[in-house]
């Protein structure tokens, strides 16, 4: 049936609508598709895609390896360096990364597709359960790892094979961070998020604790007194707020709950939605609220971005699947006020903005967006509790190229650390170069009398 | 508009493009439909004596080797010869003979290597109006064990004296297909020469397995588990029979002997190859099974299109335009220096000139320049190999280029030396004499 009511509701489309809304984005390639994919690689020499993979994966020995009929081998040479690599395979953003650098683009303007190769291959060996590490005999070194999304997973995986002992605790109910909670649901079907994790724990050695939350449950100090080494995977966990009347009234949402909710909903039937929403925000986070708040069947979606199209987050991409989808991208507009009726939102005045010497200036002149719901999708912070004395700049954990912070014992990499990207990807390659930095600091120092007997 | 009429030994065809005797010439139904397409003459399906009928294998006979995006590259087979009734061809040759007049009709024969088997069938197949014959001295699978096909191209005595017994009985020109599974090819060539024949063609096919399957470990075509060497064909045969012809081509001994090329033609461009090593008219096979019969339409218009562009008029403008180009490697002027250069404009950075250069060659391609990715190439080292003129991926990207006479060769450091000299002059050489040339 659906309706087109005004205010949120849920069941705004037929049954059947919600399902094919939020099938896989990017449908896996069969083998066939694979072997013809793959063909069109070079195997260039110190490869331009693989230099500009955050991880490093060796993508023309993976991408030939499924060309040869080796997929479970390609799996390897992928997980090698990215243990994550059937999730990046999903949502890397490879148009700005491995697939830019795609030699292939400079000749005809399209590149390798590498990210859904990675995927048949990862998705293969998940398949077939092909488990690839084994633990090292045990070290007798525990480390406590906060945050179990994708940097702490990373981490924890790199240093069971090491042959440590590895204790995750995340507040929330279940591992995966982003993953599961962050990322629009028709990239990561089938509980994909989930499959990884257990896929990732099943090296065995790595325990995770629910519901424990760093400054709330525990400190740093308790940790670094327990464990032999501690890494901080903490994402970010706090929204920016907007500052403006109304900002509190019914209706007006941080986008990165409504992603969350609609991931943890089987049938997103149940998942309420404006008949017209506007987003506020030019990132990931505003195209991924703003694209399934039109597959749910809102009426209108339009991203408001108070600065112009160059110099939005979101990747050139990102922005055309909005705009397949519906969704109008405006511009050079920021949010003034929120207009509200009966405590709920009626629409958001907005005012334009212009730079003025390379100022954001707004320009005096506003105009007004009916709408129903509001979802604030204007960046995230960092909340640090129970850290202690950790330097930090920018609302930032300051690390150096290990992911060592100013406390010995400590590391931390992904979002949480200044210069964190933002990127699964790059979340990854921090938590296992700090499981490797880790491992070597434990080598300097003299054996545990433990180990020694 | 080129004209491309081709009258080899005799027997005339609309143009140069012949189906070899294979399994597209079997039968009337599918050299109708050949014929229908465009082609200029067909070689019919190896006839053999009377008798019971040939008995072909029931399992794969055809196995293959692929290149990206799995086109063919190279095929086998260890089909035998014609396995219907041989009054059934003669008869279906003898109509489709009459039904198209203008094209070239060639029986293939191959029956044992005894006078009174040739001198029987060659009246037969007279008789059907077949514009010629061609004998079937090559299929390396098979009959060869049987003491035919390539088991009598492999001995030179035996070709010549075939070859006399059908000039004897037939007043049919003769065609004497050769095997490349020997040595040297001079050899069957001039023997088909001595005992009279009108023409050869080559190549017939390669010994050769195309693959193993692993789970099993039989050889590829795998008839229940075991396999045999098959004759092998397709464009990967294509360079050794250039190289086959064109030593027919310039041996004093055979040289103007007419020449139907064959092995791996694909495309018009290959043809033209073949004509101008010297053949006279080539024969298809692998292409035709691979993308079927309208391939000929590529191939009619491309050497037209090509002699017109060139100023060519008949195939004579063309043929065996190369041979005097081909010559022994001591002949080769080693004063004639080139370097490889890049077109960076050209170059998508994939950087397998370096790795191969490096890994494998010269060490004459830079992989950084200024501490940026660039690929250029190092004069002082590079020998001119080409190697990574073929590595590369962009067509025309990497050229090889002649250093004028008097220029500084930067890896030797002496100027190029304008006047042609070769090995059998040159100092190194032990044997060094005066000039032959």
């Amino acid at each position: 049936m659906g309706t087109t009511q005004s205010g949120i509701l849920a069941g705004r489309l037929p049954l059947a609508e919600y399902e094919k809304n939020f099938s896989d984005l990017h449908p896996p390639l069969d083998k066939h598709e694979a072997l013809v994919a793959a063909d069109r690689c070079y195997f260039c020499h110190d490869a331009p895609c693989m230099t500009a993979c955050p991880t490093s994966i060796d993508i023309p020995l993976f991408v030939r390896q499924i060309a040869t009929g080796n997929p479970i081998g390609s799996a390897k040479t992928i997980f090698d360096q990215n243990i994550l690599g059937g999730m990046c395979a999903r949502v890397c953003p490879t148009e700005t990364l491995c697939e830019q650098a795609c030699v292939r683009n400079t000749a005809e303007e399209r590149p390798v597709e590498i990210g859904r190769l990675q995927r048949y291959a990862t998705d293969t060996a998940m398949r077939e359960n092909k488990q690839f590490y084994a633990r090292a005999a045990s070290s007798g070194r525990r480390i406590a790892i906060v945050g179990a999304g994708p940097a702490g997973l990373a981490c924890a995986h790199r240093l069971a094979v090491k042959g440590h002992e590895v204790v995750i605790y995340d507040a929330r109910e279940k591992s995966g961070g982003l993953n599961e909670y962050g990322i629009a649901a028709y990239k990561s079907v089938d509980d994909f998020a989930q499959k990884e994790v257990d896929y990732v724990l099943s090296i065995g050695g790595i325990e995770v604790r629910h519901g424990q939350a760093l400054g709330r449950d525990f400190s740093l100090a308790d940790l670094a007194e327990q464990f032999d080494a501690v890494f901080l995977g903490l994402g970010l966990a706090g929204v920016n707020a907007l500052r403006i009347e109304g900002e509190n009234a019914e209706g007006v949402d941080d986008a990165v709950d409504f992603i969350a909710a609609l991931r943890q909903s089987k049938t997103k039937v149940d998942i309420p939605v404006g008949r017209r929403v506007v987003v506020l925000g030019g990132g990931m986070t505003a195209i991924d609220a703003a694209v399934q708040a039109k597959l749910l069947g809102a009426e209108e979606v339009t991203i408001c971005y108070r600065r112009g199209k160059e110099h939005m987050n979101a990747s050139e991409f990102e922005q055309d699947l909005a705009a397949s989808k519906g969704v109008t991208i405006r511009h050079w507009l920021q949010p003034k006020r929120i207009a509200v009726k009966d405590g709920k939102v009626a629409g958001i005045e907005l005012e334009y903005t212009t730079l003025a010497d390379g100022k954001l200036t707004p320009t005096g002149e506003t105009g007004i967006i009916a709408a129903d719901q509001i979802f604030k999708a204007i960046g995230q912070t960092f909340e640090s509790f129970g850290l202690g004395a950790l330097q930090m700049e920018g609302g930032r954990i300051v690390v150096d190229a290990e992911g060592r912070t100013s406390l010995a014992r400590v590391w931390a990499g992904g979002d949480c650390v200044l210069g964190g990207e933002d990127l699964t990807v790059s979340a990854v390659a921090m938590g296992r170069d700090a499981a490797e930095s880790i491992n070597r600091a434990f080598a300097a120092e003299a054996p545990l009398a433990s180990a020694v007997a | 508009m080129a004209d491309l009429r081709n009258n080899f030994v005799g027997i005339k065809s609309p143009n140069p493009f012949w189906l070899a005797s294979a399994p597209p010439t079997d039968k009337a139904y599918n050299v109708e439909r050949a014929f229908k397409a465009g082609w200029g003459g067909v070689v019919w399906k190896t006839l053999g004596e009377e008798g019971p009928p040939v008995v072909n294998v029931n399992g794969p006979r055809y196995g293959a080797i692929w290149g990206a995006d799995r086109r063919l590259l190279g095929f086998n087979n260890i089909e035998l010869i014609t396995d219907r009734d041989l009054y059934v061809n003669l008869r279906e040759m003898k109509q489709v003979k009459m039904n198209w007049p203008d094209r070239a009709l060639i029986a293939s024969i191959m029956v044992p290597c005894v006078e009174d088997a040739w001198k029987a069938i060659l009246p037969l197949v007279e008789e059907t109006g077949a514009d010629g014959i061609e004998l079937n001295f090559g299929c390396p699978h098979g009959m060869s064990e049987r003491g035919m096909g390539s088991a009598v191209g492999q001995v030179p005595e035996y070709i010549e004296m075939v070859v006399r017994w059908c000039k004897q009985y037939t007043r049919m020109p003769v065609i004497t297909k050769l095997t490349p599974n020997i040595t040297d090819i001079r050899k069957p060539a001039r023997a088909a020469k001595a005992g009279g024949t009108d023409a050869v063609s080559l190549i017939n096919t390669i010994n050769s397995i195309t693959a193993v399957d692993l789970d099993t470990f039989s050889p590829e075509p795998s008839i229940d588990g075991r396999g045999s060497h098959g004759g092998y064909c397709g464009p990967a045969v294509k360079p050794i029979a250039l190289n086959m012809v064109a030593e027919i081509a310039r041996d004093p001994e055979t040289y103007g002997l007419p020449i139907s090329g064959i092995g791996g033609i694909t495309t018009w461009r290959d043809a033209a190859e073949f004509i101008a090593l010297g053949a006279g008219n080539v024969q298809v096979c692998t292409a035709a099974m691979t993308y079927g019969f309208k391939i000929v339409q590529e191939m009619i218009t491309g050497l037209s299109d090509w002699m017109d562009a060139k100023g060519h008029r008949t195939l004579d403008d063309i043929r065996g335009r190369a041979v005097p180009n081909v010559t022994d490697w001591q002949y080769l002027n080693l004063n004639y220096v080139t370097k490889a250069q890049i077109d960076q404009d050209a170059c998508i950075k994939c950087g397998r000139c370096h790795i191969a250069c490096e890994d494998t060659s010269h060490q004459a391609i830079t992989q950084f320049v200024n501490g940026v990715r660039h690929f250029e190439v190092i004069e002082e080292e590079c020998v001119g190999c080409n190697l990574c003129v073929n590595v590369c991926p962009v067509e025309n990207c990497i050229t090889m280029v002649p250093l004028a006479a008097g220029t500084l060769d930067k890896r030797t450091g002496k100027p190029v030396d304008p006047n042609y000299a070769n090995w059998t002059t040159h100092p190194n050489n032990p044997m060094a004499r005066e000039a032959a040339e």
